[in-house]
């Protein structure tokens, strides 16, 4: 009763992206939105998939792995960016790259007003660490979003967070 | 009984090699590094506090053919609690995680930390599946451990008990996006 009901294959797109991004550690927070693509990450024996228990752990993961020479992506919700805000100093401070895909919650059509404080802050408090934030609102916009912020993260060592809307992510179903 | 903080730091690094890699935490373990003298191997932080044994993961999994050690203190070790679950899961077989427990809060005031009060660290890190935990409380277990550092085959947990005291800080580079870009030189990564 979770997984919300998925119009598009985004999912998948976004996938492929990321295994064209080069991408080995996927790090994330278990999250309905995200479902399919973790299922994906998770049967991929390239790509190391990380559960976590708070978001920012995948901060940190991330910085380890860039040490290492390998490229990380964190999944998460929006909940889960307010859990990575002191975490993310290490990423400025040291210009590590952060690659974040984060779906939202507490906009079109929420049914749990506990999800709306901290949703509605996410783009100002990203921009406040000085992330890139791009906004996707369609299916057809994820590929080439995701695309533009792997080589800005990975190319320029920077914050870049992609936030994929609501309402391309489908109302989470709460009764049937 | 208590070790010392420099002279364990010392006993446990006196043989490691080029290709042990070290992540210590924010506070006394990077100063107790930094005062073993400066490498370009070594990660210091002066932040990120939470975060040290996340970063030896994800570089742990980067550089499986290299040794990664964290040694944190028990301060920094608690605010990444989660940390030792999400490692127990991935058992990169290449990682240590040690941890000085002197028991305080040693940068802030001496404030007494959870560890103190019967928080055991070496309890977590067994329930999280560690397959070797180690309480090392004298030389002989240090030595022990120094040893086990040079052939890791599989993640190890140490809570190393450590005495209340203040040695003279030694401070190491601050700029962060230097020290990043001078440890992956020198494991060979191109910029």
């Amino acid at each position: 009763m979770n997984a919300p009901a998925q119009t598009t294959d985004w999912p998948d797109c976004l996938f492929e992206t990321l295994k064209r991004a080069g991408i080995a550690q996927v790090g994330y927070v278990p999250d309905a939105g995200h479902a399919r693509l973790i299922d994906r990450c998770r049967a991929d024996a390239q790509i190391r998939d990380i559960v976590l228990t708070t978001e920012e752990e995948g901060v940190a993961l991330a910085a380890g792995a860039w040490l290492g020479g390998q490229r990380c992506a964190l999944l998460m919700q929006s909940s889960g960016v307010g859990n990575c805000i002191n975490m993310l100093s290490l990423m400025r401070t040291c210009r590590f790259p952060l690659l974040m895909f984060i779906t939202m919650r507490g906009e079109w059509e929420e049914f749990n007003p506990w999800q709306v404080p901290m949703g509605s802050i996410v783009e100002p408090v990203l921009k406040l660490c000085e992330a890139e934030v791009h906004r996707v609102r369609e299916a057809g916009e994820v590929e080439g979003a995701a695309q533009r912020a792997a080589s800005q993260a990975f190319g320029d060592e920077r914050i870049v967070a992609v936030l994929l809307s609501q309402q391309l992510i489908g109302k989470k179903v709460w009764t049937k | 009984m208590k070790l010392e903080r420099r002279a364990a730091m010392a006993a446990l690094l006196a043989g490691r090699g080029d290709d042990l890699l070290v992540v210590p935490g924010l506070g006394s373990t990077t100063w107790d590094l930094a005062a073993l003298g400066d490498n370009d191997r070594d990660f210091y932080m002066w932040g990120a506090m939470g975060g040290a044994a996340m970063i030896g993961l994800g570089l742990a999994l980067a550089q499986p053919q290299r040794r990664v050690a964290v040694i944190t203190g028990d301060g920094e070790m608690l605010m990444g609690l989660g940390s030792l679950a999400t490692i127990g899961i991935q058992r990169p077989p290449n990682l240590a995680i040690i941890v000085f427990d002197n028991g305080i809060y040693g940068e802030t005031g001496m404030q007494p930390s959870h560890t103190q009060s019967g928080a055991d660290l070496v309890g977590v890190a067994k329930a999280c599946g560690f397959p070797t935990c180690l309480d090392v409380e004298d030389e002989a277990g240090l030595a022990d451990l120094a040893g086990r550092l040079t052939r890791l085959r599989d993640i190890l947990f140490a809570r190393v008990a450590i005495e209340a005291s203040e040695p003279p800080r030694v401070l190491p580079l601050r700029d962060g996006a230097a020290l990043k870009r001078r440890f992956r030189a020198a494991i060979g990564i191109k910029a």
